[in-house]
């Protein structure tokens, strides 16, 4: 593990990442943010949850550094006293999560479509690659929107689980931010790679096509998905987060950074700002850092650019 | 005086393990109306000279020492500008693949006309005519209508015809033919090698011929250098350097190269391999394999072309003063 | 070694590989909609059209060509890549393309006699940076036939087979456990070797091997292939385009042009009286090194397009002895005497 962590961080991956300070500050902030994210019940000073320490009193607190603010809620707290710190780390928590997840499942049905469609040829590939099409023409949040908002309206006490099923999907199926374009990237890079002559050794020795696919091609075909999925992690976060603020996205029992802007949208003109903002400049935070991370990644990885 | 003369030309690449020395230290003459072949094989540099000579090498490489001179006057250090009127006008440049050596959206004629007509005071008609003979020049039949098509509608050794057509179009004095018939044919081949011949001497350019096949060379070259791990290691009469090569390299190089004469069991290999760039030895480069390692000083004092029979060879072996006789 | 000695002497009688009318013929029409559309016809190029030839135990045939004359085709017909449209070839006396199953893109067989198959021919390819998989151990690449055909059980079993291979071509067990990227082509190509031998297979067929590989490598590696015919009696198909190799490595040669064999004899006889017209004019575009200065004329025009061959002799556009026969009929490959066999009216006609 030592070697292999010593190897990479001498590689020229490793050297790039060295080289660049926006690259190193990107990759700060997102390791803090996933950090809290993971420990958030050590690291949030209140739960912000647990209905039995909440103190109506204390609502609509500004944050420490106001007059008005106390100590004890470093940025104010909302109309119903939950500490808006702490309600961010747990709201970045679902963001991440929900995030993550549904990039991971674009990516399960991008790169096992593509694949399919890159080695099989013919009319699996037509077919695979009209569907493409077809999705890819709506525009994204609006078939997010679509998704969610259906679910929504017709099962409103869904368990939050299935809301959260839901949500997933939705990002996943969001027109050409979702699967299409890994479908689109590994199916090229697919038959590229099945011209190759190591392909071709593997069906002189009499591997079957399905162990070709997955063991020879699948390996090759993982460069530029990688650097896609990174920066649409990012999409993710943010498609994720309006759907929320549209009402439709994560359940309000488990707010993420959207539905706290969305709660604290309410509350801004009458002066309480700090209640949408903080969670505002919070989304802006990790979709930015993700984002430059994939840039660099990008970067990075292209050989023309060394 | 010599048309191109390349004096201890030392190209490096700045990498971040430090930089390295892609040539180091190559000169040699052309004279006017010759051509010179450079020979070696991958990695050896001859590529890299070509490109120098050209103008065209690619950053982060760069000549670090040396000069290059064409007919007296150095242009190594050229500005982009003046660089370009050089290129075209008096080096004339051909490279291996002609698919990609031609604009696949401009037809041919158009090409060779703007060619023509950046480097030559003349008119487009007159432009024109002459792109028409220059392609009856070359070869290609039908010249007047053929002058209409796009490269696509040509064959391989069609489209390589028309790539030598352009780089002759301004009447440059030296052309660096990079690989230019490596990815034709045989039969092909011996066409293009014989068009390069006789339009060359006709125009009387000088050419740099950079191959990697020594056939082709024996049949084209009036002399040729041989290269290895970015320096020349023997350099001369191109029959000398094949019947009678002087540097234990060469020597290995044209036993391994299996001809059409003689028939033997096992070719001769030269055990091991080329170094790469970051590994280069002390003293002479080839000594690890060289069959003739004989002294000390081929491991620690790298030598210089010295004359050995009707060719000059860097090697030890042939210094008066090492009391040996190779 | 498993391989049970084999004859060195050519057995004619009972060849290793026979193929007979051999014939691959690509569809590469305009999609459907095009060809409505424009109305083109269906364009059929036909890569390979008609070739047999036999290759003794423990020889090399090398087939010789420019591009476009199918050579490559050929191999993969012969390794199964390929499925043949017309005719096909015997292996040890058994149909190979029935075993095959005949089915193009097929690397699942059923049945035990299609893996036999696959284990006793194996192929060498051209391009010795494309033909390992960039992102798998040597280990694993060389290993990968003895797993496929279940020839050895266990890690330690497999570890100690693939040390053997590796030393056997040349190559130090260290370097097991690198990629390949880590090699020069060289050292790739003996890879592909040892991967190739791993299943101790009879029959190789070579692909260029040595096309993309500089002259001092290319005779390492040529002279390693050599060692390994003698030692274990492999028979070899060469392919390549390089006639002065071809002259080292291989017993018999064949020369294609368009997708036929032209001429078919015994490498001496061949190099030294070449009686196809177009062999004579390949060998003397050779550019030789040693006696220059003998002017000579390269034979005018280019191979012809595959879309479009000629009628007749395919090489009738070209050819200086070409008459009304030759630009109507297709000339059989027929025995000429001294071995050789030769597909020409005019050698037929005794005009040449």
């Amino acid at each position: 593990m030592k070697n292999t962590l010593y190897r990479w961080f001498d590689s020229d991956v490793g050297h790039s990442l060295r080289a660049s300070p926006l690259a190193i500050g990107a990759a700060c902030v997102a390791a803090v943010c996933v950090f809290c994210a993971l420990f958030a019940g050590w690291v949030a000073p209140h739960n912000p949850f647990d209905l039995a320490t909440l103190e109506l009193s204390d609502a609509r607190l500004p944050p420490a550094w106001s007059p008005e603010g106390s100590a004890k809620y470093l940025l104010g707290t909302d109309d119903q006293g939950r500490d808006i710190l702490s309600a961010l780390i747990y709201g970045t928590r679902i963001s991440l999560i929900v995030g993550l997840a549904g990039v991971a499942l674009s990516l399960v049905i991008g790169v096992a479509l593509g694949l399919l469609a890159g080695a099989t040829g013919g009319w699996v590939d037509g077919l695979v690659m009209r569907v493409c099409d077809v999705v890819s023409s709506f525009p994204a949040i609006l078939v997010a929107l679509l998704i969610a908002g259906v679910a929504r309206a017709l099962y409103p006490d869904a368990p939050e689980g299935i809301a959260f099923g839901v949500l997933i999907l939705a990002i996943a199926f969001a027109g050409s931010n979702g699967w299409v374009q890994y479908a689109r990237t590994v199916r090229a890079s697919t038959m590229v790679e099945r011209g190759k002559e190591y392909v071709q050794a593997a069906r002189v020795t009499g591997v079957p096509p399905a162990r070709i696919m997955f063991r020879h091609i699948l390996p090759n075909v993982t460069g530029p998905v990688t650097v896609l999925a990174t920066i649409q992690v990012a999409t993710a976060i943010i498609t994720e987060a309006t759907l929320s603020f549209l009402g439709v996205g994560a359940p309000p029992t488990s707010p993420s950074l959207g539905t706290l802007i969305r709660v604290g949208n309410d509350y801004l003109f009458s002066g309480e700002w700090w209640i949408t903002v903080f969670p505002g400049i919070m989304l802006v935070l990790i979709a930015l850092s993700v984002n430059l991370l994939g840039d660099w990644l990008r970067d990075a990885l292209n050989p023309r650019l060394r | 005086m010599a048309l191109l003369e390349v004096q201890n030309l030392v190209v490096e690449f700045p990498t971040r393990r430090g930089v390295l020395r892609a040539l180091d230290g190559v000169s040699f003459a052309i004279a006017p109306g010759e051509i010179l072949g450079v020979v070696g094989e991958s990695g050896a540099g001859k590529s890299l000279t070509g490109a120098s000579i050209i103008g065209l090498l690619e950053p982060p490489g760069r000549i670090a020492a040396g000069q290059i001179l064409l007919e007296g006057e150095r242009i190594d250090h050229l500005s982009h500008a003046q660089l370009r009127r050089i290129r075209g006008r008096r080096i004339g440049a051909i490279f291996q693949d002609p698919l990609t050596s031609l604009n696949p959206l401009y037809t041919v004629g158009q090409q060779l006309v703007e060619t023509i007509q950046t480097h030559l005071p003349v008119s487009a008609a007159e432009a024109r005519q002459r792109a028409v003979q220059l392609l009856k020049d070359t070869g290609i039949p039908a010249a007047e209508q053929r002058i209409g098509h796009y490269p696509h509608q040509f064959s391989g050794g069609m489209r390589q015809r028309v790539v030598i057509a352009l780089a002759l179009a301004a009447e440059p004095q030296l052309i660096v033919a990079d690989e230019p018939t490596t990815a034709l044919d045989v039969s092909i081949q011996a066409q293009i090698i014989q068009l390069l011949k006789s339009i060359c001497k006709t125009r009387g350019a000088a050419v740099m011929l950079i191959t990697h096949d020594m056939g082709v060379i024996a049949e084209t070259c009036d002399r040729v250098a041989v290269m290895y791990a970015g320096r020349i290691a023997e350099i001369g009469p191109v029959h000398a350097v094949i019947n009678h090569p002087a540097h234990p390299y060469t020597v290995g190089l044209m036993a391994a190269i299996p001809d059409m004469e003689s028939e033997r069991d096992a070719l001769y290999q030269i055990d091991g391999a080329m170094p790469r760039l970051d590994a280069i030895p002390q003293g002479c480069a080839f000594n690890p394999r060289c069959p003739r390692g004989f002294q000390a000083r081929c491991r620690t004092e790298r030598p210089g072309l010295i004359a050995a029979g009707a060719t000059q060879a860097a090697c030890w072996l042939h210094d008066p003063a090492s009391g040996v006789t190779a | 070694m498993s391989t049970p000695a084999q004859p060195l002497v050519p057995s004619v009688a009972s060849p290793l590989v026979r193929a007979h009318d051999l014939a691959k013929t690509f569809d590469v029409s305009a999609p459907w909609l095009n060809r409505v559309i424009e109305r083109k016809p269906r364009a059929l190029l036909h890569a390979v059209d008609g070739v047999g030839f036999e290759i003794a135990r423990g020889q090399t045939l090398a087939l010789v060509g420019e591009s476009g004359c199918g050579k490559s085709t050929v191999a993969r017909l012969l390794v199964g890549l390929y499925a043949p449209t017309r005719g096909g070839f015997t292996f040890d006396g058994q149909d190979a393309h029935a075993t095959f199953q005949g089915k193009e893109a097929h690397a699942t067989f059923q049945g035990k006699e299609a893996r036999a198959l696959r284990r006793r021919i194996q192929m060498i390819f051209q391009d010795p940076y494309a033909s390992l998989n960039p992102r798998w151990r040597v280990a694993d690449i060389v290993g990968e036939p003895l797993r496929e055909h279940g020839l050895v059980t266990g890690k330690a079993a497999l570890e100690a087979r693939v040390d053997e291979l590796l030393t056997c071509v040349g190559l130090s067990p260290q370097d097991m456990a690198k990629y390949p990227h880590q090699f020069s082509g060289g050292q790739r190509q003996r890879i592909s070797i040892a991967r190739a031998l791993a299943t101790a297979p009879e029959f190789l067929v070579c692909d260029e091997p040595t096309s993309a590989l500089d002259v001092s490598v290319q005779a390492q590696v040529l002279n390693l292939m050599k060692d390994l015919q003698r030692k274990q009696g492999l028979t070899y198909l060469f392919i390549s385009h390089n006639l002065a190799v071809v002259r080292h490595v291989s017993d018999q040669v064949g020369v294609m042009y368009l997708g036929r064999l032209v001429e078919l004899a015994d490498k001496r006889t061949l190099f030294s009286q070449p009686r196809h017209p177009y062999t004579r004019m390949l060998l003397d575009a050779i550019p030789k090194m040693h006696d220059t200065g003998r002017a000579r004329t390269p034979v005018q025009g280019e191979v012809p397009n595959p879309l479009d061959p000629p009628p007749g002799c395919a090489f009738n556009p070209r050819c200086p002895h070409a008459n009304a026969r030759c630009r109507a009929e297709r000339p059989a490959l027929h025995d000429a005497g001294t071995g050789t066999r030769v597909a020409c009216h005019a050698v037929q006609e005794g005009r040449l």
